[in-house]
């Protein structure tokens, strides 16, 4: 048999016909639906007079519009409120599982699938975000759909897609001290570019990937978007099993035996082949920083934004407008810019090892009185588990603000906004002009450069500081 | 929901010539608390079309009136971020059939194929000739062929590349939803062989 590529095994296995010269029907394990990209397509299958074809394979948790503080009251904003009311009714129409507001289990829907044991090696997930790659860390097939698809998987469970071509990238080594799996991903995204892997299902791996915890996996995936994949993932080893294992909605007993010795098989065959592949050393990776207004505007914390010379001179006029809007000059140094806000959270980086590692690093100091620093828990599992660890107690010592779970200001859908002109070191994924509010200028970064920003209220070397 | 039909579009065009323009500022996220599919345009390049005082930037291109017409060209990368289909209606809300680029996102191509917006690729070469072109008279008019594949400029012309499934669709204004309907047995079917 010819060898296959993990991508290869997971895809085919879930293809229900090909048509000629066509997309694939192409099945779906779990939809993961939020309030933001689903009423359009509950209206739509609802003119169709028709239900939802597979509830029980559905979930759903507002999460995108949700405010981070009072949530036990009535949401203020009143379109806010009505997508979430209209999220709600949906569900109980059509028999979906929802993880509401105050529900122990609500919170990034990214977050909330992979702690409930919801994801798992080999599945097929799709949801109307583009951060749904985040679930690939598990050796899933899992990637972001637009709203007219999320009512195609209502319908039929199953949308039309083309197979995507194949990229392999190895990250061999050890990464060094306060370089963690957000440096290594904003590196990757840096090299190849916002485009460079579009069109492209993207497996990670290598020693550096290999030794990655499950979270720091999940970080690396869910920025894979950020390159144009389709989506990112990582073959299951045992580090994927012992966190599956025993968690709530995973298979027990006799069905984990089963399932387990089916994720075994889920590698690349030696001699499969990709179609592209790309190489890089742990050890050339720095703590990474974004300067422009795409997350591929990224250099090394010690490095120098890229002068005139060295752009090509038809991405000039671009290049320049996005660093003026971040108020940065060609060839300028970060190190020691003022920072006026810090955000921990999203779902790139709102999980508890990211808390954990933040509250490592402040322990015992303070955070710089110019600087604003919001914490937001991915979910309310890692808000609970944050509170019994006592690292809100840390947190809260050093000056950082923790709010309640959801996507907050790294979309800035609710009032977490940053104002118009301020800087944010912010450990979510985009950094796009006015993502986190009108005017706000944002450069993306690990927990730790964002520990070391609030610190100081510049930015600062994490490995300099911790 | 029936997609609009398209065959062939002459028409003027408005220029962006900026490269990755992401969803995020095609339709910001503050817009997406909406229900319906309806009336995203008033709100399509938002931050770039309007001053934080709310009034009209002037030197955005969709505020210059000697631009206008039913193609909207980009530079490289064009729709990258953000899956919310929110985008690709804002575009056709505003008015707008033909969306052109040398690269395009591949959930922002796949959302505007859904949604009755034909995203035509061309060569980098071909896209500095649009560009130049209008600059050197606003009523310059592409050509847009979809049966052909052809996009057309003063008489120069380049192929353009669709899935032969989509263009279909798009010729004749079906949606995938009842392609997928059609075929309800055989994804049955296919969930019983995988119990």
């Amino acid at each position: 048999m010819e060898p296959k590529t993990l991508f290869d095994k997971v895809w085919d296995a879930h293809v229900v016909e090909t048509i000629d010269g066509g997309p694939s029907v192409f099945y779906i394990d779990k939809h993961l639906i939020h309030e933001v990209t689903s009423p359009q397509a509950f209206s739509g299958l609802e003119a169709r007079g028709m239900k939802v074809f597979r509830p029980e394979n559905t979930i759903a948790t507002p999460d995108h519009n949700i405010p981070t503080e009072n949530q036990h009251l009535t949401i203020k904003d009143e379109l806010s409120r009505k997508q979430v009311e209209t999220l709600i009714a949906n569900c109980e129409k059509n028999d979906i599982t929802l993880y509401g507001l105050n529900h122990p289990y609500n919170g990034i829907v990214h977050v909330v699938g992979p702690e409930l044991g919801h994801t798992q090696p080999g599945m097929t997930l799709v949801c109307g975000d583009s951060h749904t790659s985040t679930h690939g860390a598990f050796g899933a097939v899992a990637f972001g759909i637009g709203t007219s698809e999320v009512e195609m998987v209502f319908a039929t469970q199953c949308i039309l897609q083309p197979k995507p071509k194949k990229m392999l990238i190895t990250i061999d080594g050890e990464l060094q001290k306060g370089v963690t799996a957000k440096d290594l991903t904003l590196y990757v995204i840096a090299q190849l570019g916002t485009g460079g892997a579009t069109g492209y299902f993207v497996e990670y791996a290598g020693s550096a990937v290999r030794a990655l915890s499950m979270e720091a996996r999940m970080t690396v995936c869910n920025m894979s978007i950020e390159m144009g994949a389709r989506g990112g993932m990582i073959a299951p080893d045992q580090t994927t099993f012992d966190y599956v294992e025993g968690r709530e909605f995973a298979p027990k007993g006799e069905d984990w035996t089963k399932a387990l010795a089916k994720w075994k098989k889920l590698k690349t065959d030696d001699g499969a082949k990709f179609d592209k592949e790309y190489a890089y050393k742990a050890s050339d990776i720095e703590p990474m920083l974004t300067y422009g207004t795409n997350p591929g505007m990224g250099i090394g914390i010690s490095g120098c934004i890229p002068s005139e010379k060295d752009i090509d001179p038809t991405e000039l006029p671009t290049f320049k407008k996005s660093l003026h809007y971040m108020g940065f000059g060609l060839g300028d140094k970060l190190i020691g810019k003022k920072v006026d806000y810090v955000f921990v959270g999203s779902c790139t980086n709102g999980r508890i090892e990211d808390l954990r590692m933040l509250a490592s690093a402040v322990k015992g100091k303070k955070k710089a009185d110019s600087v604003t620093a919001w914490i937001v828990p991915g979910s309310k599992q890692v808000e609970k588990q944050a509170i019994e660890e006592g690292l809100v107690e840390i947190l809260e010592e050093a000056g950082f603000k923790m709010r309640q779970p959801g996507c907050s200001a790294c979309l800035a859908m609710n009032d977490d906004k940053i104002p118009a002109g301020k800087y944010s070191v912010s450990t979510s994924n985009r950094n796009f002009e006015g993502r986190q509010g009108p005017g706000a200028r944002t450069m993306l970064a690990s927990p730790l450069t964002a520990a070391a920003a609030a610190i100081t209220g510049v930015v600062s070397d994490p490995r300099e500081l911790f | 929901m029936p997609i609009d039909k398209f065959t062939t579009l002459e028409s003027t065009y408005v220029p962006l010539p900026v490269e990755n323009v992401d969803t995020d500022q095609i339709i910001p996220a503050r817009f997406l608390k909406a229900t319906s599919r309806d009336g995203f345009g008033e709100n399509l390049f938002r931050d770039w079309r309007y001053n934080s005082d709310g009034k009209e930037n002037a030197d955005f291109v969709l505020n210059k009136s000697e631009y206008s017409g039913e193609i909207l060209v980009g530079g490289k990368n064009f729709g990258s971020g953000s899956s919310r289909e929110h985008a690709a209606w804002a575009i056709h809300d505003y008015g707008f059939k033909v969306v052109v680029s040398s690269f395009f996102a591949d959930i922002f191509q796949n959302n505007a194929l859904n949604n009755g917006v034909l995203p035509v690729i061309v060569s980098p070469k071909f896209l500095v000739n649009i560009f130049e072109a209008v600059e050197k008279n606003k009523e310059q008019k592409i050509v847009v062929d979809l049966e052909k594949q052809s996009i057309s400029l003063n008489g120069e012309s380049e192929s353009f590349v669709i899935n032969p499934y989509k263009k279909n669709c798009l010729l004749n204004g079906f949606d995938d939803i009842d392609f997928l309907l059609a075929r309800k047995e055989k994804i049955e079917a296919f969930e019983a062989n995988n119990k």
